[in-house]
């Protein structure tokens, strides 16, 4: 383990805020204060955070309609996204956007995104305004096993590697594209069809944090160094339906219990640093403590906070009309 | 005043603010051509209709950027590039191939900043060739404004001199909201003066081409010369009526319309559009709704049928709204 305690206290803290911000919101949501869909991250966060722990304040990233994993680890506020989750005139969206279009520009976070795949060309041209930059920035997109099926995704690849962008691909397949095995839904091999458009790609385990960490590390490398567009391409889980409730029917009795038993991001990480004697599990035990008390926070100020009204709804279309 | 063709005005607006701004880039199929190609030109095309010639050979292959034949990720890269920061100009060809974009358009484009609670600008320029009269059949020669000012969040430009366009492109590329601009096949060629010197046209302000006291012609693009032709046709028969050209379908200028109605009290919109929901609807429907009192007569709404752009001469010379259309319809609401 190449990185200093302070990084893997941070990767843990960020692990833990997006499975305890997951799984706090799949408690919260079938009370009925929340609208809408939520569609939650809990068993990806490793990918995310192995990922965002590579990137600098002026890196770009663009997530996906499951997008609050993402978020967090480039560093939203998660007030700030509970607010909006909860349509709250102070949260990051003002209340207008929502679960599935959390973004925060200052930190580089180009949006969740509602419709599958949209991100990808969106996300090369934030990659042809870091070249413009020549500052060695980067832009990352998170596609969904179930986005790589896209056209525009397919679109958005080539025009990276014709324009030799730096572009980094996050390729996470969570095993099931909606209510569909991703198995069904690629026809061949997302290894071999992502290299197939000279993106070479990197391969992780998405349920442990050092292995996307250290894909993630040589990947973005070579695409701040001017190497053209490059993918990380990691498999994990989610443990909730595509949206909160769904039965998720199309799953085998005990896969998810079986995940949470095995090899679990959370249980990965801790097992690993424990091992290593870096962490002793009451230190990490604290940490989690102090990440459930900020969770708890931000659900009360959240069901409590203001209601937006009608100048909220009618300002920010444009900026001047 | 120099007479330059649309095609040149609008080739000199890119090139002034490619000069004046270096986060101005542009980018599509064949906009500057040649990539790739065996002849070495560099150039080959600059843009197929000629708009941006000599952007490459001047501002390099940085700034101007040949792109593959991918409208959702051409469009897509002008967001992300606008996002962080640069100033897009992208180039859809034709209007029409919107059919393969729309997503990045009014799903993104026109929703940045609404969704992420008023952070982002997207100063896109979204550049498209539009219109019937090159007998290019029914994926070439559409006019989807309408399509595109229902949209919130997106401005729609339509101009139809070359002084306008000039000035109207030069606004779009400053303008910090996504802009749509539609350029009509058939009047690149149409030379008209443009001044000398910097110049900006704001959106939002309709123009009165021409005044007069009988009625009121609203129109847009190449329907604004066809109209003209018109009202010199009715002028020889004392008829004399005030012509709006709208410029741009979003914003509206409402004022200036709803102000000659309650001068002339009648109405005809003429639009190349298909009919229903078309910017003559929205047009008519201004007059019902803010100007009813001052109407003497029902509005004339002359559009396209509510077919496809056909192919042949004959059938697309049917399609298009005529001279003789206009002409009739002015005497239509004098008759009430």
């Amino acid at each position: 383990m190449q990185q200093s305690p302070e990084q893997i206290r941070q990767a843990y803290r960020q692990m833990r805020l997006i499975r305890e911000f997951e799984e706090r919101l799949h408690i919260e949501n079938p009370k009925g204060e929340i609208a809408g869909f939520t569609h939650l991250y809990s068993g990806q966060e490793a990918i995310a955070v192995g990922v965002c722990e590579n990137l600098r304040d002026g890196d770009y990233i663009i997530s996906t309609h499951r997008g609050h994993g993402n978020c967090l680890a480039k560093g939203c506020d998660p007030r700030g996204m509970m607010h909006e989750i909860y349509g709250r005139a102070d949260g990051l969206g003002k209340g207008r956007g929502g679960s599935m279009h959390i973004a925060d520009l200052d930190k580089g976070m180009l949006g969740a995104n509602g419709i599958v795949g949209a991100g990808q060309p969106i996300a090369v041209g934030a990659a042809l305004a870091c070249k413009a930059k020549g500052d060695g920035s980067v832009s990352v997109s998170f596609t969904g096993d179930g986005a790589s099926n896209q056209g525009t995704v397919f679109e958005a690849m080539n025009m990276a590697v014709v324009l030799k962008l730096p572009k980094v691909f996050v390729l996470e397949n969570n095993g099931y594209s909606e209510h569909t095995g991703a198995s069904y839904g690629i026809g061949s091999d997302l290894k071999v069809r992502t290299e197939g458009f000279g993106i070479p790609v990197y391969e992780a385990d998405g349920f442990d944090y050092f292995s996307v960490y250290d894909a993630a590390r040589e990947a973005i490398e070579a695409a701040r160094s001017g190497k053209g567009p490059v993918a990380v391409l990691a498999t994990a889980t989610r443990y909730f339906g595509h949206f909160e409730g769904d039965p998720q029917n199309y799953r085998a009795k005990d896969e998810v219990k079986n995940f949470r038993e095995t090899v679990d991001a959370m249980k990965t990480i801790r097992e690993k640093v424990t091992g290593a004697g870096i962490f002793t599990a009451e230190e990490l035990d604290e940490i989690d403590a102090e990440v459930l008390a900020l969770i708890d926070s931000c659900v009360e100020s959240a069901r409590s906070g203001p209601v937006p009204g009608a100048d909220i709804m009618m300002s920010d279309v444009y900026l001047d009309y | 005043m120099a007479q330059l063709s649309m095609r040149d005005a609008l080739n000199q607006a890119l090139h002034e603010e490619m000069e004046r701004d270096s986060r101005v880039i542009v980018m599509g199929e064949d906009v500057a051509g040649g990539s790739g190609g065996t002849s070495g030109n560099i150039e080959a095309a600059g843009g197929i209709f000629g708009v941006t010639k000599g952007l490459k050979t001047k501002f390099g292959g940085d700034r101007v950027i040949d792109t593959p034949i991918s409208e959702s990720a051409i469009v897509g890269l002008a967001n992300g590039a606008a996002l962080a920061g640069l100033r897009p100009v992208a180039e859809l060809m034709f209007a029409d191939f919107v059919g393969v974009s729309l997503d990045q358009i009014f799903n993104q484009m026109a929703k940045f900043r609404y969704m992420f609670g008023g952070k982002a600008t997207t100063p896109v320029v979204l550049r498209m060739a539009m219109g019937a009269g090159m007998n290019a059949a029914a994926q070439h020669s559409q006019t989807i404004y309408p399509m595109l000012s229902a949209v919130p969040g997106l401005k729609v430009c339509v101009p139809s001199t070359p002084a306008d366009a000039k000035g109207m492109m030069k606004q779009a590329i400053r303008d910090d909201d996504p802009v749509i601009f539609f350029e009509h096949k058939a009047l690149y060629s149409r030379k008209g003066e443009v001044p000398e010197g910097e110049f900006l046209t704001p959106f939002g302000e309709a123009a009165l081409v021409r005044e007069g006291k009988d009625a009121t012609v609203v129109t847009l693009g190449r329907m604004v010369p066809f109209a003209m032709k018109a009202a010199e046709k009715l002028e020889a028969d004392g008829i004399t009526v005030d012509l709006i050209d709208m410029r741009t379908t979003s914003p509206i200028d409402e004022e200036t319309i709803l102000e000659s109605l309650s001068q002339t009290g009648r109405l005809v919109v003429v639009d190349e559009s298909n009919p229903i929901c078309s910017i003559a609807s929205e047009i008519a429907s201004l007059a019902v709704t803010k100007g009813f009192h001052d109407l003497r007569a029902p509005v004339q709404k002359i559009t396209a049928p509510h077919t496809p752009v056909p192919f042949a001469r004959e059938l697309e010379r049917m399609y298009v709204p005529s001279p003789n259309d206009i002409e009739a319809a002015v005497r239509a609401v004098l008759e009430v």
